[in-house]
C-alpha cells in the first residue's frame, strides 16, 4: 500500500509538468488550430528565465579582505552579490535564495511577450497552411530557440536550487498512519504539484467564469459565428496563445529545482507532451490535464523495480505503448470531442 | 531509353554525371589555396551526400507523394544499421549481404509500424510514427543492449564468429568491409596541377546504389502506382468514395520508403561498420524531413539536392571557427571586423544548427516547394520577359458552354 502511494506521489511532479505543457498545447490547438512543436521550447525558455534571474541576482563584485588569507596564503577575495550590497545582506540573501519563486513574477511578462511576438510574427501566417507546414515551421523555431539558448548558456545543465525552506523531504508515512520514513517525498515536488493545480485551476476558472473566457470558449466551438457577431476573435486567440506560453513558461520556471535546465529539456518534454495531448484527446482541456497526470503516474509505476524485473525497459516505452493502444482503440483520445481533427 | 521519357532521362543522366564526376566537381579549389576548406570532394563527405540522398529519396516517396508526414523514419535507418553490423559480425565482411539484410529488416519493421500507424492520418499519423520511433530508440538504448550495444553502440570485435572470412586479419586487426575483395576504404589519388582529387571505392559503390534507387524512384513516380499515391495526397476521401481502398497503396509506399531508409543504414555500415542508437533519435527523423522540404517535397531531384546541401553546410559551417572568421574579416578596418566576427560567430562552428533552423524556417515560410520551386520561380521570371503570360489552364477555367437545349 505504502509503495503504491509512493509511486503515485512520484508520478505527480512529472505528471504536473506534462499536464501543464499539454494544457498549453491544447489551448493553442483548440483556439488557433495550430500544432505547436515549439511549445517545449517555451517550457525551456521559462526554465531559463529562472536561471537568468538567479544569475542576475548573484552577480557579484570582488573585494579583497587583507585580514584573512585563503589556503594558499594570498589575501582572501570575498564575492559580494550586488543585491546584498544594495538591500543589505538580509533582504539580498533572501532574494537570492528565493530566486526561483521570484522568477515567476519575471516569467509572466517575459513569456507573455514571447508568446505575443511568436503568434503575431510567425504563427499568424500559418492558420490556413496545412498541419504539416505548421509542424515544420514550429519545429524549425524550436531548433532556433534551443540553439540560441545553447549559445548563451552552454550545453551543460545549470543547477538552480530551491529555497532552503523547501530543501528537505516530507514524511507522508507518519501523516497517513504508516510507518515513518516509508513514504518520503521532497517538499519541492509537493510545491510543484500544488503550483500546477493552482495554475490549471486558474486557467479553467478564467475560461469558465469570465466573459473573456466565455467568448474564447464560444470561439473554440465555432470561430466563424463568433466572428460574425462582431467580436474580434483573432485578438482573443492571440491572447490565449500568450496565456499558453505563460503556462508553459511557469511550468519550466518551477521545474528548475527538480531538473537542472539544459537547452534540450524542451525537446525531451515536447514529444511526451504531444503523446499526452493525443491520449487525452486533441482539443480537450480536461483530457489533457487528466492524461498528463495519468501518464506521469503510470510511468512512475512502470519504473518500480518489481515491474522492471518482469518487463525490463517498460518504463522507457510505457507512455508510447499506451498512446499507441489508445489511438488505435479510441481514435479521439480519452476525452476527445467529435469533429475536432477528424480529417 | 530505360523506360523514361525525354525529360526524365535528361534529369537522370545529369544526376549520373554529377555522381560519377563528383570527386572533380566538389573539388573546385586547389588544395593549397585559402578556399580549399570549401572543398567537399573527400570520400567521407561524398559518401554522406549520397547515403543521405538515398534516405531523402525514400522519405520523399512517402511524404512527397502521399503527404503523410512521418516523424519516425530514422528508426528504419537505425534498424538497418544494426542488422548490417550483425551480418558483418556473423557472416561475412562482404557488404552485399549486409546491405540486403538491412533493407529486409527495415522493410519488416516499417511494415509493422506502417500497418498500425496508417490507420490514422494527418497529425495523428505523425505522432504515432514519432511515438514508435522514440520507442525503438528507447529500446535500443536500454533493454536491447545485448543486441544493440546500448550507449556505446554496436561495433565489430576481434573475436567475432565470422562464418565466411577470418575474424581478424593476419596483423591482428579488424577486417575492413569489402565488395568481393575491393576494400571500401580504398582510395586513389590523382594530382593535377594544384588540384588533388580523391576517388574512393566506398563512394562509388554508394553512388551506384544511389543512382539505382534514384532510377527506381523515377519509375515509381511515373507509374500508375505513383499516380495512385498522388491521388491519396490530393483527396483521399474522394478516392475512398470511388470504392478504392487506399490503405494498401499507402502501406506499400510506407514500406518502400522504410526500405530506402534501411538501404541508407546498410550503406552507412558498409562505409564504416558501426551503429548507434543516436541514429534513431527523433531529431534525426526531423533532419530527413528537413532535407526533403529544403530540396522540394514531391519533386524528383529535390531530396537529393536538400540532402547534399544540408550535409555540406553541416560539414563546412561546423569546421569554421573563430580564428578562421577573424582571418576573413582581417581586411576590414578595426572595430568593424570584431563587430562582424561577433555577429557571424553564433552561426558557425558548434552553432551551425542555428543556421540550419533559420534556413529551415525561411524555406517553410517563403518557399514551401523548396529549392526546386525557387529555381522554377527564377526560371519563370526570365521566361516571362520573352514570352507572354501562359494561357489559362483550360481544365480549371472551362469555357462557358451553351446550355442544353439552347
Amino acid at each position: 500500500m505504502d509503495a503504491i502511494i509512493l509511486q503515485i506521489l512520484n508520478g505527480l511532479d512529472k505528471g504536473s509538468a506534462y499536464a501543464l505543457i499539454a494544457l498549453g498545447l491544447t489551448l493553442i490547438f483548440g483556439t488557433l488550430g495550430v500544432v505547436n512543436f515549439a511549445h517545449g521550447a517555451l517550457f525551456m525558455l521559462g526554465a531559463f528565465v529562472a536561471v537568468t534571474l538567479n544569475k542576475i541576482l548573484t552577480l557579484s563584485f570582488t573585494t579583497v579582505d587583507e585580514t584573512r588569507t585563503d589556503f594558499l596564503g594570498n589575501p582572501a577575495k570575498i564575492e559580494t552579490p550586488y543585491v546584498e550590497a544594495w538591500f543589505g545582506p538580509e533582504v539580498g540573501g533572501w532574494m537570492i535564495e528565493w530566486s526561483v519563486p521570484l522568477a515567476i513574477l519575471v516569467a509572466i511578462p517575459v513569456m507573455a511577450l514571447i508568446g505575443l511576438v511568436m503568434e503575431r510574427g510567425l504563427i499568424k501566417h500559418f492558420y490556413k497552411r496545412p498541419h504539416a507546414d505548421q509542424i515544420l515551421v514550429t519545429f524549425g523555431l524550436a531548433i532556433v530557440l534551443q540553439e540560441i539558448v545553447k549559445f548563451y548558456y552552454g550545453a551543460n545543465p545549470i543547477p538552480t536550487p530551491a529555497p532552503e525552506a523547501f530543501k528537505g523531504s516530507f514524511d507522508f508515512g507518519a501523516l497517513l498512519g504508516f510507518d515513518p520514513m516509508t513514504i518520503i517525498y521532497p517538499y519541492w515536488r509537493l510545491v510543484y504539484f500544488l503550483f500546477a493545480m493552482v495554475v490549471i485551476g486558474a486557467v479553467f476558472a478564467f475560461l469558465q467564469f469570465t466573459t473573456f473566457g466565455m467568448v474564447v470558449r464560444a470561439g473554440m466551438a465555432d470561430r466563424e459565428t463568433v466572428g460574425l457577431l462582431g467580436i474580434n476573435i483573432d485578438r482573443r486567440f492571440t491572447i490565449m496563445f500568450a496565456i499558453a506560453a505563460i503556462v508553459a513558461g511557469l511550468a519550466g520556471v518551477m521545474y528548475t529545482p527538480i531538473l537542472s535546465p539544459n537547452y534540450h529539456m524542451g525537446m525531451d518534454f515536447l514529444v511526451l507532451s504531444f503523446v499526452v495531448v493525443v491520449v487525452g484527446g486533441m482539443g480537450s482541456l480536461p483530457g489533457a490535464v487528466l492524461s498528463g497526470f495519468l501518464l506521469g503516474i503510470l510511468q512512475s509505476f512502470a519504473s518500480m523495480s518489481q515491474v522492471t524485473s518482469v518487463l525490463p525497459g517498460i518504463n522507457q516505452i510505457i507512455i508510447y505503448l499506451v498512446a499507441i493502444i489508445v489511438l488505435l482503440t479510441r481514435p479521439r483520445g480519452l476525452m476527445g470531442r467529435k469533429g475536432v481533427m477528424e480529417e | 531509353m530505360f523506360g523514361l521519357d525525354r525529360k526524365d532521362l535528361t534529369l537522370f543522366l545529369v544526376v549520373v554525371a554529377l555522381a560519377l564526376f563528383a570527386p572533380f566537381l566538389l573539388n573546385p579549389f586547389p588544395s593549397d589555396s585559402g578556399l580549399a576548406q570549401f572543398n567537399a570532394g573527400y570520400p567521407d563527405l561524398m559518401q554522406r551526400f549520397v547515403i543521405f540522398g538515398i534516405f531523402a529519396i525514400g522519405f520523399n516517396i512517402l511524404f512527397g507523394l502521399t503527404g503523410y508526414l512521418s516523424f519516425g523514419h530514422a528508426a528504419f535507418l537505425g534498424v538497418g544499421s544494426y542488422a548490417g553490423v550483425w551480418m558483418m559480425k556473423l557472416l561475412t565482411m562482404n557488404v552485399i549481404p549486409a546491405i540486403i539484410i538491412s533493407v529486409i529488416f527495415a522493410g519488416l519493421l516499417s511494415a509493422l509500424i506502417g500497418w498500425i500507424s496508417l490507420r490514422r492520418s494527418g497529425i495523428y499519423f505523425s505522432i504515432l510514427t514519432l511515438a514508435f520511433a522514440q520507442m525503438c530508440y528507447a529500446l535500443a538504448y536500454s533493454v536491447l543492449t545485448p543486441i544493440t550495444g546500448g550507449e556505446t553502440g554496436l561495433q565489430l570485435n576481434l573475436d567475432d564468429p565470422r562464418i565466411i572470412g577470418a575474424s581478424q586479419t593476419a596483423e591482428g586487426n579488424i577486417p575492413v568491409p569489402h565488395l568481393f575483395g575491393l576494400e571500401m576504404n580504398q582510395t586513389w589519388q590523382l594530382g593535377m596541377g594544384g588540384w588533388e582529387f580523391t576517388f574512393s571505392a566506398g563512394y562509388y559503390l554508394a553512388a551506384v546504389v544511389m543512382l539505382v534507387s534514384f532510377y527506381l524512384a523515377i519509375r515509381l513516380f511515373r507509374s500508375p502506382f505513383g499516380m495512385m499515391l498522388r491521388a491519396v495526397k490530393s483527396n483521399q476521401q474522394r478516392m475512398n468514395y470511388t470504392g478504392l481502398n487506399s490503405r494498401p497503396y499507402t502501406l506499400a509506399a510506407f514500406v518502400i520508403s522504410g526500405m530506402y531508409a534501411g538501404l541508407a543504414g546498410g550503406l552507412m555500415v558498409a562505409m564504416d561498420p558501426l551503429a548507434g542508437a543516436e541514429r534513431m533519435i527523433w531529431t534525426a527523423s526531423g533532419e530527413v524531413v528537413l532535407m526533403t522540404i529544403l530540396g522540394g517535397a514531391g519533386t524528383l531531384i529535390g531530396p537529393v539536392l536538400g540532402a547534399g546541401l544540408i550535409k555540406y553546410l553541416e560539414n563546412i559551417l561546423s569546421k569554421i571557427n573563430k580564428g578562421v572568421l577573424e582571418q576573413w574579416f582581417a581586411v576590414m578596418p578595426d572595430g568593424i571586423d570584431t563587430f562582424l566576427v561577433t555577429i557571424v560567430y553564433p552561426f558557425i562552428g558548434k552553432g551551425w544548427h542555428l543556421t540550419l533552423g533559420i534556413i529551415f524556417m525561411l524555406v517553410v515560410i517563403f518557399l514551401p516547394g523548396g529549392l526546386v520551386e525557387g529555381a522554377q520561380r527564377i526560371g519563370k521570371l526570365f521566361r516571362r520577359t520573352r514570352k507572354p503570360a501562359a494561357t489559362d489552364d483550360p481544365e480549371h477555367h472551362p469555357k462557358p458552354q451553351p446550355h442544353v437545349g439552347e
